[in-house]
């Protein structure tokens, strides 16, 4: 059972306010729930502490990307100034570390900002063209005015039948079934 | 076009009102800037608007061809005046740039809601204005088609980059600027992107924004990272944009030229790019509005802070004067004062007060309330500004080299045709940019906005 | 149009041998589809392949010219046998300059000259060492005279009116016309040549003369010296030449001679001069007083300048002639004005009889020689410092009457043959001959010139002349010293020389120049002759043929009255003078582009001349000026023209205010307003011919002038601003001032110490440290160095067009600065020259902004530029204190000329454009030098390097050596205490430094202020 990939992906239940969705998916956790996400126009605040996200790891990367490049940019110019090809300069050492520091400085922030964005978009396992979801005509509405609230059936918990009820009893708009072709 | 909303005019009224006219709801936030670009049909002005601008364009194009081809001594420059047109361009438009990244960074951080209807195009316009500066450090030089020798690559030459010329830090500065704003725009258009996908009902529309939305679909999860990876962007893009107009000030404040050779520049630079990028962004923002009837998103008090913000830096721009001057006579540097001295009587003195009329006496009117929260006379204020500050960089540039040490070597300088034309032909591609801009991206933050309905308007979000 | 492919080529250049394969290839780059083809192969280049813009036309046309093209097999060596200075004839090596010697002769002087040949190619002329004359100096003639040799523009065939004819047909014309001629005895054969000093040419002349007594021979030069010579009669009653031992006087006049850059021997002059101009000299510093009209370098020298009128110039000179007791009949009433200057002078003289000099200028009328001849004998400086010889002239001839004679006798028709050799009168002849009319009414009229110029257009046969570079001849030097004149290549062009043309009226058609100089010394010397001979060509000239002096006592008794008075100044009219260019000299270099370019002394003015006034005259006739905001004061000067109406002539000009200038004076010069000059020269500025008349061939009064409101005229000056606006640039004091405060110059400004740094000695210098160093009390602006830096380091002409952009290439210009309190500041300023090179600073300011590292320090302290690195941002130019550095702004280096190609030094990259460029102290020779050491394992000598700008100065103003060896001159003047450096106070550490200039002022006539009276 746990081999054979679900027929369909999950349970979608559409909401016309934010703050039915965030008590639903809080509901929803408590309930038990576990593979869950919710899906808005803008970030909703307090929904994704409602369906248990822990802190990102975007930071770390970010300050990571900076201390590199920020290491990379002044050792590229010392190696390059006093190493590879030392040349007096208007009679400046080779190693005149000052007039190293701007561009020390803007490969620092080059390097955080590439990571901070491509880290995010490789933990959000974007880009993804095609997900599950997009087969639901009325999601398209979650980047305009509804919010959706989707338990997948990869969820330990997860029940066609039951888990429909349990979302209908949240009274949100409707409920739909997501099909994974 | 369509009816002008009622504005508030007395003061307080202003300052209370809230940034988006009240009744809108996520629907129709979205719809509203939405359909700009996807059902509204290309109007006779856009189209005017848009082949006068490309016009210029090809201009551009023939002026650099002919540069390439007989060199830039179709320019004016000359020995002693080794820079003109092509630097104080360069300078002006990076300062111009300043204030998208400004709006879209340093107030985000300061967690002003009032950027968020603005902060779009601004980010837009800064990275056509940047590009448009860009073109200059490659047209200026006497063999372009070497440029690329100023990039740090390993070559059978052996040779590297010097890299303790201020020309170096400027090619580090505005490549890392230019990179870290694009990746801010597009970072903040995605969700936007995903809405037009969504809201995309040609076929054409549905492909591109659908690659470009990357499969954006609002997850509660991605929202959380989104959120985190962009304000460490804004916080990174703060320091930057502060450091590239030092940087580009350092061109001048390292060289050791009387009048160049200066350390109050960084400051005075920086402030006069946000001064600069504030005007540019009043001369777009007060035609839009009413173009596309979005005074409802880019009401009066927009106008009004950004007028107050011209304000505040232009004071510090003309602080910025006095010191040149203070230091001029306080060093005893006779070098240094004769420089002050030609500023005022020289040849180019009408320049210097031109500008001081454009950048220091006018702005001065914007104490007033009745003038802030008047549209025309902002417009004009703003067009004022960058005007005087083109002529602020042309000064420094060319008045220290043009008289310096040695008497023998003094001479003048003037902008020849091919000048202006490339000067213009930038212009061009800057608006063409603009108006390909304003028709295929939504112009404001759509998700944005749609968080501003949330928090004024509470909980009537939805129809 | 079909692509044409280099096969095609090839087969094209098949069966194409030597010379053809050359024009063929001229051809094909002509063929646009040659060049479609280039485009398609070298892309990047294509941009290249065009020679500069169209402003600059005339250079792109000297690349069209395929008149010469058949010489590009370049490094012809000529068939006679002709002695290196240095090596040994035989084997040549590759890629090794050779040095031969030979003479320039200009007018009435010889000047004996180095020439370096890369593979048989005259590359660049240096002063020959040895010579008497040269003291291994040069002018600015002899340094530009190499281009010339190369100039597309001269004239290649023999024509007959206007058609091509063999030499042979030539020759069967002259054996006609003598054998008409030998039956009248030559009654209606007239030669006319300039002033002849060559021996040779004189003994041809006699014995050619001697078949046909009758036939006349004439002589003029446009810029010629009648007024000395016939000076010398009045004063002697006979033709004597005289010189001057400049070192020996103590007290120097000069009555409008401006002996230190122009006339016979000037450069020795300079040399001597120079050497007593350190203060403290063995002997002490001499003083010079100049009364002179138009400002000169020698005026700009002086310790005291008084500026007058040249009609008044004579008055001085019999008021001080008075004043020393030389007789004057009655009472001078003249020079009255200026008595006390006249008092303090005679008095000076009178101080140092036996070692002061009396010098006229050859402007001046034969009085004032005579005057000066009669005072230098009363002050018993015969012998001591002046010497009077027999005249170097062949046949010293009063030439504006001989010019007239010849006129009156073309007028009359008594030519049949007037054969012109080597001058112009068409367009130098003075304009009440209407020269061009008359020389018509000769039957027939043969003309051998370099240049097909104005008098070849109204000559039958026009016959090429031989460059002095490729010709045999002789010349006798200011002291009479025979000079050899011998080739350094084959004739370019063909052509003939003097010799060649008159041995061919002489019946030797085919006697070839060699021979004829030659068989003429073989007489003369005698003896071992082959020893001799081979002695002469090394040095270039033979020494010992210095002319005797003479004993000659100017006619004693009192001199007439006449000569003292002032001439009548008719009122509300004004004075004009004719002076010589210091550029172009008479018109005879106006197609030399390098001269052309050259600013000139004083008004730094290039490309043009102009009606010259003083700034009291320009503002009695409303003359105003304009500074063009493109280029400034560095550029391009709008100026009034002015209608000069003199003598029933008139010329509008461009006029141009002189400080320093009399009043009521205006100062034309001539060689301008050329039709036929060439490519390069034609319908620049303006012709003062056509004002001059024979009766006063320097001007005189009577001038009217009217400014023609509306029509200004604009002209490339390459320094307008001269105040030097308080800035310790240049550093003078007075002798007095020196003794009391030797370190003056160091003590006007402080001059950060060594350690004062953020990297303090972050780079030692301890092998070789260049270093030069300039002593400001030497130059005297003459120019020689600029050319000479042009010519060694291949610096591009960029044209009118491009000076007025503030675009001029010279990698050491002459800075002139005037300095002055009160009315002095602008009637009789202090002129003071810089010579600006690269300064080579240790902290260089220039390379810290380069973003390409393309210039950067020498292990030996020197500022080098990497030209192929360099992507042109012109931020080192902006941020150089000095404003030395020079940009290629466009495509300036003519990539195509052959011509051109050959002429250039092969040891100094070609800039292209885009690429900054500078001086490097001539860093090719510095290399060279280097290795020639390092193959003998020992250091480089001092003196072993000397800079292309050193070796052409006169008055030693340049040296250039290692700082570091203490032994070595620029040490010491580095030690001396008038040492200081410009800017210095920068903190950028200077390796070029000046020596303080230290005037020598009569304390008489201090309190009138500096300078003047």
């Amino acid at each position: 059972m746990a081999t054979r990939r679900p027929r369909i992906y999950g349970l979608l239940a559409e909401f016309k306010q934010p703050e039915q969705l965030v008590a639903a998916a809080r509901e929803a956790r408590t309930a038990g729930y576990r593979r869950m996400d919710g899906y808005t126009p803008f970030a909703v605040e307090g929904l994704a502490e409602a369906l248990g996200r822990r802190s990102t790891h975007v930071p770390l990367i970010t300050l990571i990307g900076g201390i590199a490049g920020g290491t990379g940019g002044f050792l590229l110019q010392y190696w390059a100034a006093t190493i590879a090809y030392p040349i007096n300069v208007g009679g400046r050492p080779f190693n005149s570390w000052p007039m190293f520091i701007p561009i020390t400085f803007e490969m620092t922030i080059l390097g955080a900002a590439l990571s901070a964005v491509l880290g995010m978009l490789a933990l959000n396992g974007l880009p993804m063209p095609y997900h599950p979801l997009f087969n639901e005509p009325r999601f398209a509405l979650a980047s305009r005015d509804r919010f959706f609230l989707c338990i997948e059936a990869r969820d330990p918990r997860f029940d066609r039948a039951q888990t429909r009820q349990y979302l209908e009893s949240l009274g949100p708009q409707a409920v739909m079934e997501v099909e994974n072709l | 076009m369509e009816p002008e909303a009622p504005t508030p005019t007395n003061a307080s009224a202003v300052r209370r009102s809230p940034f988006i006219q009240p009744g809108y709801t996520f629907g129709s936030v979205t719809d509203k800037i939405g359909s700009i670009v996807l059902t509204r049909r290309f109007g006779k002005g856009w189209w005017a608007g848009f082949l006068l601008a490309f016009s210029l364009v090809l201009l551009l194009m023939y002026s650099m061809t002919y540069l390439f081809v007989k060199g830039v001594g179709i320019w004016g420059i000359n020995i002693p005046v080794g820079w003109g047109f092509a630097i104080v361009n360069f300078v002006w438009w990076i300062g111009i740039g300043h204030a998208g990244t400004l709006i879209s960074a340093i107030l985000l951080l300061l967690n002003q809601t009032w950027r968020t209807s603005i902060n779009r195009f601004a980010e837009a316009m800064t990275l056509f204005a940047v590009a448009c500066a860009g073109l200059y450090p490659v047209m200026h030089l006497g063999r372009p088609w070497f440029a690329y020798w100023l990039f740090p690559y390993p070559n059978v030459m052996g040779v590297w980059p010097q890299f303790r010329s201020p020309l170096m830090w400027d090619v580090f500065a505005v490549s890392t600027y230019f990179t870290v704003s694009l990746l801010f725009w597009f970072i903040g258009l995605l969700p936007d992107l995903a809405t037009l996908r969504d809201r995309a009902t040609k076929r054409a529309h549905k492909i591109v924004y659908g690659i470009l939305a990357m499969g954006w679909r609002g997850s509660a999860t991605h929202w959380y990272r989104y959120q985190t990876a962009y304000l460490l962007l804004a916080g990174l893009a703060t320091p930057l944009v502060i450091s590239v107009h030092t940087v580009v000030s350092f061109d001048f404040a390292v060289g050791i030229i009387p009048g160049w050779h200066t350390t109050i520049f960084p400051p005075y630079f920086v402030a006069g790019a946000i001064y600069s990028g504030f005007a540019m962004v009043l001369t777009l923002a007060i035609p839009l509005r009413a173009a596309y009837g979005l005074k409802d998103f880019i009401t009066m008090r927009h106008l009004d802070n950004m007028a107050k913000v011209m304000l505040a830096t232009g004071l510090i721009v003309g602080y910025g004067y006095v010191i040149e001057f203070f230091t001029g006579w306080y060093s005893d540097n006779k070098y240094e004062f004769f420089v002050a001295m030609n500023r005022l009587f020289g040849p180019y003195a009408p320049f210097y007060w031109a500008l001081i009329c454009c950048n220091l006496i006018a702005p001065q009117l914007l104490w007033f309330p009745k003038i802030r929260r008047n549209v025309v006379v902002l417009f004009v204020m703003s067009l004022v500004v960058n005007v005087g500050m083109w002529l602020e960089r042309f000064v420094i540039v060319v008045t220290s080299l043009h008289r310096d040490f040695l008497p023998s070597s003094w001479g003048m300088y003037e902008g020849t045709r091919w000048d202006w034309f490339i000067f213009v032909g930038t212009m061009g591609l800057f608006v063409a940019l603009l108006f390909l801009f304003i028709r295929f991206l939504p112009m404001i933050s759509i998700f944005e906005m749609r968080e501003l309905v949330s928090e004024t308007s509470g909980h009537e979000g939805g129809d | 149009m079909t692509p044409l492919d280099l096969a095609a080529v090839r087969a094209k250049l098949e069966g194409k041998k030597g010379k053809h394969y050359w024009r063929s290839l001229e051809e094909l780059a002509d063929d646009p589809r040659f060049e479609e083809m280039l485009h398609r192969e070298f892309p990047r280049h294509a941009s290249e392949l065009r020679p500069g813009v169209d402003r600059r036309a005339f250079l792109k046309v000297m690349g069209a010219s395929l008149a010469f093209a058949g010489l590009a097999g370049c490094g012809v060596k000529p068939e006679e046998k002709i002695v290196p200075y240095v090596r040994q004839p035989e084997g040549m090596i590759l890629g090794v300059s050779q040095y031969y010697a030979t003479t320039m002769t200009l007018g009435g002087s010889a000047i004996g000259l180095l020439v370096e040949t890369h593979e048989g190619r005259p590359t660049k002329i240096e002063g020959n060492p040895k010579h008497p004359a040269s003291l291994g100096a040069t002018d600015v003639f002899a340094q530009a005279s190499v281009l010339e040799l190369y100039d597309p523009d001269r004239s290649s065939v023999v024509t007959y009116l206007g058609e091509i004819r063999p030499w042979s047909a030539l020759l069967t014309e002259i054996q006609s016309a003598m054998a008409e001629q030998k039956g009248t005895k030559g009654a209606g054969l007239r030669f006319l040549t300039g002033t002849v000093i060559s021996p040779t040419l004189a003994a041809q002349m006699e014995s050619l003369l001697a078949t046909v007594p009758d036939a006349k021979w004439h002589q003029w030069e446009a810029a010629g010296t009648d007024s000395v010579r016939e000076g010398s009669r009045l004063a002697f009653g006979r033709y004597v030449g005289t010189y001057y031992n400049i070192e020996k006087a103590d007290v120097i006049v000069s009555l409008d001679a401006d002996f230190l850059t122009s006339g016979a021997g000037c450069l020795r002059y300079a040399r001597e001069f120079s050497r007593r101009r350190i203060p403290d000299v063995v002997g002490g510093m001499t003083r010079l007083y100049a009364v002179e009209s138009m400002p000169t370098s020698t005026g700009a020298m002086a310790d005291h300048r008084l500026p007058l009128r040249p009609s008044e110039v004579r008055g001085f000179a019999a008021a001080l002639a008075a004043k020393l007791g030389v007789g004057v009949a009655g009472s001078s009433s003249s020079g009255v004005e200026f008595a006390d200057w006249i008092a303090a002078v005679a008095r000076d003289l009178q101080m140092h009889r036996g070692a002061s000099v009396v010098i006229a200028g050859q402007e001046q009328p034969e009085e004032v020689h005579a005057l000066a001849h009669a005072i230098n004998h009363a002050l018993g400086n015969d012998g001591t410092t002046v010497f009077h010889t027999d005249s170097i002239e062949a046949r010293p001839t009063n030439q504006i009457a001989s010019l007239v004679d010849l006129a009156n006798d073309l007028d009359a028709g008594r030519v049949q043959t007037l054969v012109i050799l080597g001058c112009n009168p068409v367009y130098d002849g003075p304009a009440d001959l209407v020269f061009e009319q008359k020389l018509l009414k000769a039957g027939r009229r043969i003309h051998l010139s370099s240049y097909p110029d104005e008098t070849s257009a109204l000559c039958q046969w026009h016959v090429p002349m031989t460059h002095f570079l490729e010709s045999w001849s002789d010349a006798r030097a200011y002291d009479g010293t025979a000079s050899i004149v011998q080739p350094l290549i084959a004739p370019l062009y063909g052509g003939k020389s003097v010799h060649e043309l008159i041995a061919a009226f002489a019946g030797q058609p085919e006697a070839a120049g060699y021979d004829i100089v030659r068989t003429y010394w073989k007489k003369e010397l005698g003896g071992d002759f082959e020893a001799a001979w081979r002695r002469a060509l090394n040095d270039g000239f033979i020494s010992g043929t210095q002319l005797p002096a003479v004993s000659v006592t100017p006619l004693s008794g009192p001199i007439p009255a006449a000569w003292g008075a002032a001439a009548p100044s008719e009122p509300g009219k004004y004075e004009i003078a004719f002076r010589a260019d210091p550029a172009v000299y008479d018109g005879r270099f106006a197609n030399n582009a390098w001269l052309e370019e050259l600013p000139k002394p004083i008004t730094r003015l290039t490309w043009d001349n102009a009606a010259m006034v003083g700034p009291n005259t320009a503002q009695a006739l409303r003359l105003t000026y304009t500074i063009d905001s493109t280029g400034g004061e560095h550029g391009q000067i709008h100026v009034d023209r002015a209608r000069l109406e003199y003598q029933g002539r008139t010329l509008d000009a461009a006029t141009w205010i002189v400080p320093g200038l009399p009043d009521g004076l205006v100062v034309l010069h001539l060689g301008y307003g050329r039709s036929r000059a060439g490519k390069v020269g034609d319908n620049l500025g303006f012709n003062a011919n056509t004002l001059r008349n024979s009766a006063a061939q320097w001007g005189g009064a009577g001038l009217r002038v009217s400014k023609i409101s509306g029509s200004t005229y604009t002209l490339a000056c390459v320094q307008f601003h001269s105040a030097i606006e308080g800035r310790e640039l240049v550093r003078v004091a007075t002798l007095d001032e020196y003794h009391a405060n030797p370190k003056f110059a160091q003590q006007m400004l402080e001059e950060p110490p060594p350690g004062l740094t953020l990297y303090p000695n972050a780079h030692e210098y301890n092998g070789n440290a260049w270093a030069l160093s300039i002593d400001l009390n030497r130059c005297n602006g003459c120019n020689a160095c600029v050319v000479a830096c042009q010519s060694e380091n291949n610096i591009p002409v960029v044209g009118k067009e491009q000076v007025m952009a503030g675009r001029e290439m010279h990698w050491i210009r002459i800075d002139r600065y005037y300095e002055g309190s009160g009315p002095e500041a602008l009637d009789n300023p202090e002129t003071h020259f810089q010579p600006v090179t690269c300064m080579q600073c240790e902290d260089a300011p220039c390379e810290l902004v380069c973003p390409v590292g393309a210039t950067n320090h020498s292990a030996e302290g020197l500022n080098d530029m990497v030209y192929n690195r360099c992507v042109g941002t012109r931020y080192c130019s902006n941020n150089c204190p000095y404003k030395v550095r020079r940009f290629n702004f466009l495509a300036y280096s003519d990539w195509d000329t052959p011509a051109l190609k050959m002429l250039r030094n092969p040891e100094v990259t070609v800039r292209s454009r885009g690429v900054m460029e500078k001086c490097t102290y001539c860093i090719q020779r510095i290399t060279k030098a280097r290795i020639a050491a390092d193959k003998e394992d020992r250091p480089v000598r001092d003196g072993e390097i000397v800079t292309a700008c050193q070796q052409a100065c006169p008055s030693e103003a340049i040296v250039f050596g290692n700082k570091n060896d203490s032994a070595s001159r620029v040490a010491a003047l580095k030690a001396n205490p008038r040492n200081y450096g410009m800017l210095a106070e920068l903190g950028v550490r200077p390796r070029t430094t000046y020596l303080a200039a230290v005037r020598n002022p009569n304390p008489e006539l201090e309190k009138g202020g500096g300078h003047g009276a």
